[in-house]
């Protein structure tokens, strides 16, 4: 659907949506305005455009909150998912957790939520474990053991697996338990409607690039009652309120206070735009149809008795195989000499191959524009006993 | 070469590579290979005596190319001296990037004559010479 609205569509057929997806007209055009009509930077200028700027930069955190639905939460921009999570582990998490607390997470997840913890591990001696994978790979919330742990951090959707986990069910268990819950949204908020209120969440972090918008920009969203808890990373220009000579400060208490220096405004732009533009399509209407279209890819793919398929049944869009006897990497070289765009390699879950006893397979992700066509060309492409030779 | 009897010796090294298996003896030297720019990831092993390499092993995932690169070069240099096995690692990364070589000296290993004309597969096909390269270093400053 809407294919029409991206410049790229046509060219290749790009099923490499989880490490990023295309941009549409709508966010390209939003951010070339910025760049041609009414440059400046926010909170410095009385003249009228940059009030314009301060409004649609201000006022992004208006419709991220409506997008995610987060009427109790604060909304920092980061320049990433991975930036969001740096900030919850070293600017809330360092502070809030002592030696021998459990942080819990998973051999699933990606190195942007397992390395911040590790390195918090070593600096404060924190614990970390693991929450049990049953034989889909996916995660077994029914066997958490609670004690000691103070926080869970865990992707709302695996980039790998792709199963969509029941943040709900979490958030209860860590509400009975007083444990923090940092949900991790880069595959969730781009393919389907996330409710950070009603799911309970503590901290969601996400990118805008994953969903049709710029690279350069995510967010961190934190629950109201927390927010005034965190610390920033980054000191400078754009958060003090004042400073003097005894070397005191005083910062502002609002989200500005975390985003030090000139922030990315274009970018932040053009995550408006992509909010706006993915809402009226219909979170729900994405997540069904991206469920659909994989039902669809499964069931041409089954036909072929070379594949091997790693999550079948998982509920979004992402589908991880291999071809017997072919290397990931050669099959995705193969598939780009057909002009299909996958990506190959362990999609930085590092610990998963403990898991299911191999390092890399092949991931095709589907987002809204890729249609059943584009699937049947991928299907033909793959049923071929050469592909071996024909890379070489 | 003929273009299919590269492919035939490619793919033949790739699905029954020499010696893809490691063994667990420490007289022999160690190395890692993984890439940062593709996910190659392949452990190798070496054993030289009396100035002669005796054996070489690796193991791990990675692609067609690497695979099968490092397949041909533990056939030819296995039971060579180290002054050949240098030269022959010199001659090969010659070629590999598009530089003068002897061809003579490369024998089995002319397959990849032409890797350099598909940019993404040169790393492929460099990384058992700099696995072996490695290991020799380690060689010459143990002594």
């Amino acid at each position: 659907m809407n294919r029409e609205d991206f410049p790229m569509i046509g060219k290749t057929i790009y099923f490499d949506n989880g490490a990023t997806t295309l941009k549409s007209k709508h966010v390209i055009d939003s951010m070339n305005r910025y760049y041609t009509e009414y440059t400046s930077n926010i909170h410095r200028g009385d003249y009228e455009f940059s009030l314009m700027t301060n409004e649609l930069y201000d006022g992004t955190r208006h419709i991220v909150k409506s997008f995610i639905n987060g009427k109790n939460s604060k909304v920092i921009f980061t320049i990433g998912t991975t930036e969001s999570i740096n900030m919850i582990v070293f600017g809330f998490m360092k502070k809030k957790l002592k030696k021998g607390d459990i942080v819990l997470l998973n051999k699933a997840e990606h190195a942007s939520n397992i390395l911040p913890w590790f390195k918090l591990k070593e600096e404060i001696g924190i614990e970390i474990d693991y929450i049990p994978l049953n034989k889909n790979f996916e995660i077994d919330i029914d066997n958490i053991d609670t004690n000691k742990v103070k926080v869970i951090s865990i992707a709302q959707v695996s980039n790998v697996i792709g199963d969509v986990r029941d943040i709900k069910k979490i958030s209860d268990i860590c509400k009975k338990n007083n444990i923090y819950l940092c949900v991790d949204g880069a595959q969730s908020v781009p393919h389907m409607k996330v409710d950070f209120d009603g799911m309970g969440m503590d901290f969601l972090s996400f990118s805008a690039h994953k969903m049709t918008g710029p690279t350069g920009v995510g967010c961190l969203v934190v629950k109201e009652e927390l927010f005034k808890e965190m610390e920033p990373l980054y000191l400078g220009g754009g958060m003090n309120l004042d400073f003097y000579n005894d070397g005191s400060y005083e910062l502002h208490t609002d989200e500005s206070k975390f985003e030090a220096g000139t922030p990315p405004i274009a970018e932040v732009i053009g995550l408006r735009e992509a909010c706006l533009y993915l809402e009226k399509i219909g979170m729900d209407k994405i997540h069904e149809y991206e469920v659909e279209l994989k039902k669809y890819l499964v069931s041409k793919l089954e036909k072929n008795k070379r594949i091997i398929f790693y999550n079948k049944n998982s509920n979004s869009g992402i589908l991880s195989f291999n071809v017997d006897g072919v290397f990931a990497q050669d099959v995705a070289i193969y598939l780009s000499k057909h002009n299909i765009c996958v990506r190959a390699g362990n999609h930085c879950a590092k610990l998963l191959d403990e898991e299911i006893g191999i390092s890399n397979t092949v991931r095709v992700s589907l987002y809204f524009y890729n249609t059943k066509e584009e699937i049947d060309k991928l299907v033909k492409v793959l049923d071929n006993d050469n592909i071996l030779r024909e890379i070489i | 070469m003929d273009e299919n009897l590269k492919r035939d010796i490619i793919i033949d090294n790739y699905q029954n590579p020499m010696n893809k298996e490691l063994i667990d003896d420490s007289t022999y030297l160690k190395v890692n290979q993984a890439s940062e720019s593709c996910i190659d990831n392949l452990d190798f092993m070496m054993k030289v005596e009396d100035n002669k390499i005796k054996d070489i092993r690796f193991d791990g995932e990675a692609c067609a190319i690497s695979t099968s690169a490092s397949s041909i070069m533990i056939r030819s240099l296995i039971g060579k001296d180290i002054d050949y096995a240098k030269r022959l690692l010199t001659n090969y990364k010659n070629m590999i990037e598009e530089k003068e070589y002897d061809k003579e000296l490369l024998g089995e290993l002319m397959v990849y004559d032409t890797i350099s004309k598909q940019p993404n597969r040169i790393k492929c096909a460099l990384v058992p010479l700099e696995a072996i390269n490695k290991m020799l270093e380690e060689l010459d400053n143990e002594i």
